[in-house]
């Protein structure tokens, strides 16, 4: 489809609904909306986890108390990990980018279920805000740690079922939304999109829907099961009662391991979109990378136990889960192949959302291979609970996850806002960042081998100039933040209009205005190539 | 495959049934956690299991297994009278499903209230001074049976919703969507107690 022919429309951000002014956002069903209230959000809130963390690396500059005690410590890193965790980066992804632009790579006019995709993003916001709510109501902010391990949980008195009740309700949102994904996927393809025509970034929100669906009930039930602990002592964790705490650990790694891909599948599949487009090629091993993402779904159901290699679990079943923990690394080496070779032979244009989806390889890797060390078993008990830990799962979660969010927004902000941003300021960026995640996360991988335990306000001097590299590395990467934030907000005000396919993308989200009208397609486009292909002329680039 | 308009109310009912199947596959799972407690308590101790299961009352237990099993039928007659055009008959037997759900309910408020009356809940001290198992066994016959409730009457709303919208016209032959996913989300709610019964009340 052509631009001439779609200027029928006002922009989604235009389009006048039911509702005026505020209203038309707050009550609005449609999924580009949504998309951007998501994401506000989510920026809110990651400034809020963010500053909680640099906090905490400001303690940790000298041994001995620096700016606070340990209870404060205790309450800043369970809040810092309640808000990054449950109200970040489990939902963003697929709650950004997954109701902006599925509907638009299906080639829909929206979701299955636009009223549902509403009702979620208030449960989302009211859990949000309960999260935030714990720190400063009530008896003190929850000293716990995100994971609300018994039987401290049931005993302490801070603010534990404000948390708890919390993490609940966003995971009713996360369902929702997953459930939401699926049906959408399942019945609104285009005509002529078979499952094997559909392009990479919705086959791994569909793979992450599954999760979201099949998972995040087991955590509900086992918050429930903690409130009714500390509500009416119902014993099932107390081993005082009969019960047993280790039970209570399956039951929350039971979900809480899997949620580790809800949050890197759509990243994946965010980066498996930057590679063709950014090579002019398509992508390399198709079969190999959607199959990939289902095994690590999959797979990822049964590695829980590796959480608890020093919580005295059997001998036979420690060996299954290190030998399971091996085996899901496997479709991730695959993706990573694939990813590399896409770009081998094209014609590479290093713009920012390359950049981003490089360094995310790059990082990736760097906590995929410290995942392997931290999943045998031998290894695990030297480093378990150390500030090696820490590294790995930021190096996962912010190097990979958070470096392809930031990829992702790079790549698709054009289409979102109609504007294009500053090459140069995002490229600068993208470096403050990169050295600055670098120099914050690598010295705790050397502290923690050496013994630095995590979670601990206070340390020996031996650990002092690691501890000093990371707080500096903390500040430098927060500017890099801020800047970036900064050329997203310019841009939007005073950016170039941004054409409808500033990139070459084949993807059909390319093939409408930018930003796309409110009904996204005029008619419903029909599908006659497979994705990814480049050999047609309607897809070069408009600069 | 069909596309919907987004701009009308009714919709695609395949896309609407395969929403509330998911959803369904989600409560399953949350029941599943407590049944996974559930075998893990009963393996550890079996003893405490049979000698507290005696407590409760097979007679209660069967008369609601029953309840709920006839008004699994009733929901589901209803959907066949909506599909045959014959209005009053459904809305009779949406509203026999109701007053059976409402038994049900009546009689869970006596079997609880009489365990109540002895001091049989948790964090009472009678509780404290039995065995462990048998402690853990009634912590989790309430917990089971108290989120199979929450889910009765929550299926019970969804069904007086039906009833208002079965006779303002709103659900007719043509486009039967919430009575057909209210029933299968009813049908849920009967299958989960068909396992609950034998786990708690059969097992002495």
């Amino acid at each position: 489809m052509s631009n001439s022919e779609s200027g029928t429309q006002l922009s989604y951000l235009k389009h006048p609904g039911k509702y005026k002014g505020i209203l038309s956002w707050l009550l609005t069903t449609d999924h580009k909306r949504i998309g951007l209230l998501y994401f506000y959000c989510v920026i809110v809130f990651f400034f809020v986890a963010a500053i909680l963390g640099l906090l905490m690396r400001v303690e940790l500059f000298s041994p001995g108390q620096t700016i606070m005690g340990p209870q404060t410590y205790n309450g800043l890193f369970t809040i810092h990990g309640i808000i990054m965790i449950f109200v970040i980066v489990i939902p963003a992804l697929p709650a950004i980018f997954g109701n902006f632009f599925l509907p638009l790579m299906l080639g829909a006019r929206d979701v299955a279920f636009p009223r549902l995709n509403l009702f979620s993003f208030y449960l989302y916001l009211t859990g949000a805000i309960l999260g935030v709510l714990s720190q400063f109501a009530g008896d003190g902010p929850p000293d716990t740690g995100w994971t609300f391990y018994v039987p401290y949980s049931a005993e302490s008195s801070t603010n534990v079922i404000f948390a708890l009740t919390a993490a609940f309700v966003l995971g009713f949102s996360s369902i929702l939304t997953g459930l939401n994904f699926i049906v959408t996927i399942h019945r609104l393809r285009a005509p002529g999109m078979g499952w094997f025509k559909m392009p990479l970034f919705p086959w791994a929100i569909y793979a992450t829907g599954w999760i979201q669906v099949l998972a995040t009930p087991i955590i509900g039930i086992t918050l429930l099961m903690v409130i009714a602990e500390r509500v009416l002592h119902i014993g099932f964790f107390d081993p005082a009662l009969g019960g047993d705490p280790v039970l209570f650990q399956h039951l929350f790694w039971i979900y809480s391991h899997p949620a580790v891909y809800i949050m890197i599948l759509p990243a994946m599949g965010i980066v498996t979109e930057i590679f063709p487009t950014f090579s002019q090629k398509p992508v390399f091993g198709y079969t190999a990378i959607l199959i990939s993402s289902l095994a690590i779904a999959f797979v990822g159901y049964f590695v829980w136990g590796h959480h608890m290699f020093t919580a005295g679990i059997s001998y036979g079943s420690r060996w299954f889960f290190s030998f399971l923990t091996f085996l899901v690394a496997v479709p991730s080496a695959i993706k990573v192949f694939n990813w590399v070779s896409t770009m081998y032979g094209g014609s590479i244009d290093l713009k920012p959302p390359l950049l981003y989806a490089i360094s995310f390889i790059f990082l990736f890797m760097i906590g995929g291979f410290t995942g392997i060390t931290l999943g045998a078993v031998a290894a695990d008990v030297h480093v378990h609970d150390t500030a090696f830990v820490v590294a790995h799962f930021h190096y996962i979660i912010f190097g990979g996850m958070g470096f392809a969010t930031f990829a992702g927004i790079h790549y698709w902000y054009p289409k979102m806002f109609g504007k294009m941003y500053s090459n140069r300021i995002a490229n600068i960026a993208w470096g403050i960042n990169f050295a600055g995640f670098n120099l914050l996360y690598f010295p705790q991988f050397v502290i923690g081998l050496q013994g630095m335990p995590r979670r601990y306000f206070d340390y020996l001097p031996q650990f002092q100039t690691g501890q000093i590299i990371s707080t500096i590395g903390g500040f430098i990467l927060f500017t890099g933040l801020v800047l970036m934030v900064y050329n997203f907000v310019r841009s939007i005000k005073h950016g170039a209009i941004a054409p409808s396919n500033p990139w070459g993308g084949v993807t059909l989200e390319w093939q409408i205005p930018s930003p796309p009208p409110h009904e996204n397609f005029d008619t419903i486009p029909e599908i006659k190539h497979p994705p990814y292909f480049f050999g047609n002329n309607s897809n070069t680039k408009n600069e | 495959m069909t596309h919907p308009d987004i701009n009308s109310g009714h919709m695609d009912s395949q896309t609407g049934k395969l929403g509330m199947w998911i959803f369904l596959f989600t409560e399953l799972f949350l029941f599943g956690g407590l049944f996974l407690v559930y075998a893990v308590f009963r393996a550890t101790y079996s003893e405490d299991f049979h000698k507290a299961a005696r407590e409760l009352n097979a007679f209660i237990g069967t008369l609601n297994t029953i309840f709920l099993l006839v008004s699994s039928m009733t929901v589901a007659m209803s959907l066949t009278a909506i599909q045959k055009k014959q209005k009053n008959l459904a809305i009779f037997l949406v509203l026999s499903t109701l007053f059976l759900a409402a038994l049900f309910m009546l009689n869970k408020y006596f079997e609880w209230s009489h365990k109540f009356h002895f001091k049989l809940y948790p964090g009472s001290e009678v509780l404290k001074n039995l065995a462990r198992g048998e402690l853990l066994f009634f912590g989790l016959y309430y917990m089971m049976t108290g989120l199979h409730a929450l889910h009765v009457l929550v299926g019970m709303i969804l069904l007086s919703v039906n009833l208002v919208k079965i006779r303002s016209g709103w659900i007719t032959s043509k486009n039967y969507l919430l009575l057909e996913n209210s029933a299968l989300y009813w049908h849920l709610v009967d299958l989960i107690w068909i396992f609950l019964f034998p786990l708690l009340y059969l097992i002495t």
